[in-house]
């Protein structure tokens, strides 16, 4: 009876383990979707909140966090991939190249609340950006661009050394192998990590705290060098400091779900370009 | 094209991508000098012992008390809590995708687990508002759920994909002939997972800890949502807490620039910055004795 009982209990006691963290995902999914599909209308995305913030929709926070993506991508993409492309290609393995991992490993691990305080001191001060939309990109680029240098380095050893060696044997130069050859097969495992970064910057709150966001602006989004709003930052002023948490607890609600939207959007396409690519292999 | 200028076009590209190699070296030091530098503006203002062992926060009070404990034993209780939920569930996870589960299960595990590894903190911290915040009230009684307990809650799911990762990693690295020895000696599956496959994985399984253990210290919104934030000295779980983190959003955003308060929210995250480097440095230390373990 135990002998037959035993594996049940062990297997069970890892399938519970298990079963836990997908419950974990399923049940936050499920709240967000159950409570927050009410609110979401074709107004709630396409309008300005009205009335205090306690109507209408979030269209300049939709706006902002676009933006703001696409800032990092573009300060963060060229200098990571620039950076993955020495440490894989050209840089031998000596002391020098282990302080370079070294770092990046470790400002991959440095707080998200640091690269604000860090973008505070550099951008909004020392540069004199004032907190501004450029600042936030420039602050949150800085903070994905040790992911970037992973994912991409990831992506290009996975390119076979024979490709390399076929492009220098019939002439070309390292860069132009690099270029015309190594760098056109990594291309999807570069975009799969470009992507799963910029969705985890695009949910990052505590890096553009102090570095531009704000509650409410009135004047149209997207100018660099103005304060602009953003979906997770939203987020947080309608859950915790607005006058009124629980009346508009729909529209955060809301907010809520258009973020994860977003997010899992760009998660799903990350997993799209992966799975499209493992095919070919 | 000329070969000359081929071959110039090489060398200026390959300069340039060492650049960005150093470039980087460079940021990380700048992040350590820019604390380095406020703290010690900090220090010139408020004696560094006061700062560490003072158990009282209270910038605006009068005289202002700048005092770390609180902060760094909420972010201890608060790490410490998430670490005894998130070990158990995280290692049992990472057993059963690397021993158990098929091809099939797995291929469906995997993104089921990146998925939540992405869900933005903010959005937990919501949650911890209005799910967990009322459900730990009901149980407990008390008017709202916002406590260490709460946190502690959320940083477990938040800091779970990456100890989950890591320490898979690690069990899967573990040579199949270790396995199969244990089994040809008539070990169960069980057996062999829990005296040959753990403990070899162990250092790999230490260094997933230590990352989550990073993961939680540093994490912002979800404890500035769900904590409750009250500054007194922290008294246990199911009382209102105040990380570092917290208090650096909080503050910052209200201090003026250039003033003792402004540099005493940088010297805290300097501590912080520490501690995070130290909980790296020794995960590190670990997947390398792992590396070599497997070489051997």
């Amino acid at each position: 009876m135990t002998k037959k009982l035993t594996p049940l209990i062990e297997w069970g006691t890892l399938l519970l383990t298990t079963g836990l963290v997908c419950f974990f995902l399923l049940a936050i999914l499920w709240d967000l979707i159950s409570k927050g599909s009410s609110s979401l209308s074709w107004a709630f995305i396409s309008t300005s909140p009205t009335d205090g913030m306690t109507k209408g929709g979030i269209l300049p926070a939709i706006i902002g966090t676009v933006l703001l993506t696409l800032i990092t991508a573009l300060i963060a993409a060229p200098f990571g991939i620039c950076c993955a492309i020495y440490l894989n290609e050209y840089a031998a393995d000596s002391w020098l190249t282990r302080i370079i991992r070294a770092s990046i490993r470790n400002l991959a691990g440095v707080p998200s609340i640091i690269y604000g305080l860090f973008g505070l001191a550099l951008f909004v001060q020392g540069l004199q950006m004032g907190t501004s939309l450029f600042a936030a990109g420039l602050t949150l680029g800085l903070l994905s661009m040790p992911y970037i240098i992973i994912t991409t380095e990831e992506a290009l050893r996975r390119v076979p050394n024979s490709m390399r060696e076929a492009a220098l044997a019939v002439g070309a130069t390292q860069f132009e192998s690099i270029r015309d050859v190594v760098l056109p097969s990594a291309v999807p495992g570069m975009l799969t990590g470009l992507v799963l970064t910029l969705s985890r910057a695009a949910g990052e709150t505590a890096p553009i705290l102090f570095t531009g966001v704000a509650f409410y602006i009135n004047k149209p989004a997207g100018y660099l060098n103005q304060e602009f709003m953003a979906l997770p930052y939203h987020l947080y002023m309608l859950s915790t400091q607005h006058q009124a948490t629980e009346q508009v607890r729909p529209l955060a609600y809301g907010t809520a779900l258009v973020l994860i939207i977003v997010v899992f959007f760009l998660n799903l396409s990350a997993f799209y370009i992966r799975y499209q690519h493992s095919k070919h292999e | 094209m000329k070969l000359a200028l081929r071959e110039k076009t090489d060398q200026t590209a390959k300069l340039l991508f060492r650049m960005t190699g150093l470039m980087v070296i460079a940021i990380l030091a700048d992040i350590f000098f820019m604390l380095l530098w406020n703290t010690v503006a900090f220090f010139l203002k408020v004696k560094p012992w006061d700062f560490i062992s003072g158990t009282q926060w209270n910038p605006s009070g009068n005289p202002a008390n700048y005092g770390i404990l609180p902060l760094l034993v909420s972010t201890s209780l608060v790490t410490l809590g998430a670490m005894c939920i998130a070990i158990p569930l995280g290692i049992g996870t990472a057993s059963f995708l690397s021993d158990y589960a098929g091809r099939k299960l797995k291929s469906v595990l995997k993104p089921t687990i990146e998925m939540l590894a992405s869900i933005p903190s903010v959005a937990i911290g919501f949650l911890g508002i209005v799910v967990l915040g009322p459900g730990i009230a009901r149980i407990t009684g008390q008017s709202n759920g916002l406590n260490a307990l709460n946190g502690a809650a959320l940083l477990a799911i938040m800091s779970l994909p990456t100890i989950i990762t890591v320490a898979q990693d690690a069990l899967e690295g573990v040579p199949n002939a270790y396995k199969e020895a244990s089994y040809s000696v008539g070990a169960n599956r069980w057996q062999t997972l829990l005296q040959v496959t753990i403990p070899a994985a162990s250092p790999g399984i230490l260094a997933a800890v230590m990352l989550g253990v990073g993961r939680a210290m540093g994490e912002t919104m979800t404890v500035l949502m769900a904590t409750g934030n009250a500054s007194a000295f922290p008294k246990g779980f199911f009382h209102s807490v105040r990380t570092m983190t917290a208090t650096i959003a909080i503050e910052m955003g209200e201090v003026p620039y250039q003033t003792t308060h402004y540099y005493a929210l940088f010297a805290i995250a300097a501590v912080l910055f520490l501690m995070t480097l130290l909980v790296n440095i020794v995960g590190e230390h670990f997947v390398n004795k792992y590396r070599k373990y497997q070489a051997a």
